[in-house]
């Protein structure tokens, strides 16, 4: 309990580190460790496959993505300073106050609804977490039902069947879910290829630069 | 991307074999511990991400041919849903890998506990291949080099 309360508080403070940069380099960075918390999490909740993909794509994979894109896109954040804001709209003087102060931009009153919405948000998913089992209750629905968890969780007990109960749901019960998940991998990958993957050049001679 | 470092050069170099041992110990793993195909192929992949980022973009590219990643990514969605049509013509219904079963086994619950074993490592080495190289293909496209002359690849 203390150890989960622990990484819930890094994560707490990872996460508002990584809102709070203009970096994007930084912020990527820091989502990475905030992955690798996650899946310390994970781990401490006994849930060791999900720890262990999380690990593995999400601070892993992942975050080396983002990197790539970052790569294209330039690691700064765009801020009131920049060409966001168009002279004609604004008086001089307004325009100078805000390039001495780029944040104070949005009005007083979006910034306090904002806060007022994320307040009755959290408040209305604490109500509703009051009524979710504990971690692992036996007695919970999802638990107990006779023919579902019960019944895998029997047959899974087979001497000869394989030891990992997380493998035999997702490649014997799920086995069409999981046929599905890796359709998906390969089609984000196609969908990356179509959109990225540069046509070898043949109309050079035409002097047309049509690649960019 | 290219680190001038000899040290994170030499390490990345000498690392990249044993991640991807590491990553078939997984997917072998899979059925008695934490681990499987998905996990496997990240790690698989993640080997070729290491010498890209030490090694520079072109020599990862070398490592891991275009064509082979763009054929292997289907390849291993077909091997999943092959043997679920296997199944299927073996009687039973679509990924029910008990179907391969000898029908005349003397224990017919451990012959069949035997088949999920197949199946399952055959469904699992197929996730494995098309993740590595779906993988392989999302980050080499996403972080290619812009071209900087005409025709300097093909």
């Amino acid at each position: 309990m203390v150890m989960e309360s622990l990484l819930l508080l890094i994560l707490v403070g990872l996460a508002i580190a990584a809102v709070r940069s203009r970096d994007l380099l930084v912020a990527t960075s820091i989502l990475g460790a905030y992955s690798l918390v996650i899946a310390l999490l994970w781990c401490v909740m006994d849930a060791l496959d999900v720890g262990f993909t999380e690990a593995a794509v999400g601070a892993g994979i992942s975050t080396v993505l983002m990197l790539a894109a970052i790569n294209r896109i330039g690691r700064r954040e765009a801020t009131a300073q920049g060409p966001v804001l168009k002279p004609t709209l604004f008086s001089m003087q307004q325009r100078r106050e805000q390039l001495q102060q780029p944040d104070t931009r949005r009005p007083r009153l979006i910034k306090v609804g904002a806060v007022v919405l994320c307040l009755l948000v959290a408040m209305a998913l604490l109500y509703g977490a009051q009524d979710m089992p504990q971690v692992g209750d036996p007695d919970a629905p999802a638990n107990s039902n006779p023919d579902v968890a019960q019944r895998y969780i029997r047959d899974a007990m087979h001497p000869d069947a394989s030891k990992n109960i997380v493998t035999t749901v997702l490649g014997d019960y799920r086995g069409y879910d999981t046929m599905g998940e890796t359709v998906v991998i390969f089609t984000a990958a196609l969908c990356v290829l179509l959109l990225l993957r540069q046509a070898p050049m043949r109309r050079e001679d035409e002097g047309g630069t049509d690649a960019d | 991307m290219r680190t001038e470092s000899v040290v994170v050069r030499y390490l990345a170099l000498r690392a990249a074999p044993f991640i991807q041992l590491y990553a078939l110990y997984v997917l072998g793993h899979g059925e008695d511990g934490p681990g499987g195909g998905f996990q496997g192929g990240v790690i698989f992949s993640a080997s070729f991400v290491l010498l890209a980022l030490a090694h520079g973009w072109p020599f990862g590219r070398q490592q891991v041919n275009e064509k082979v990643a763009d054929i292997l990514a289907p390849t291993g969605a077909l091997i999943f849903a092959g043997i679920g049509v296997l199944t299927m013509l073996a009687g039973g219904a679509f990924l029910e890998y008990g179907a391969f079963a000898k029908a005349g086994a003397e224990d017919p619950e451990a012959a069949r506990l035997a088949a999920q074993h197949i199946g399952l490592i055959g469904i699992e080495a197929g996730v494995m291949i098309t993740v590595a190289a779906s993988m392989a293909i999302l980050f080499f496209e996403m972080s290619r080099p812009p071209r900087e002359s005409k025709g300097n690849d093909a």
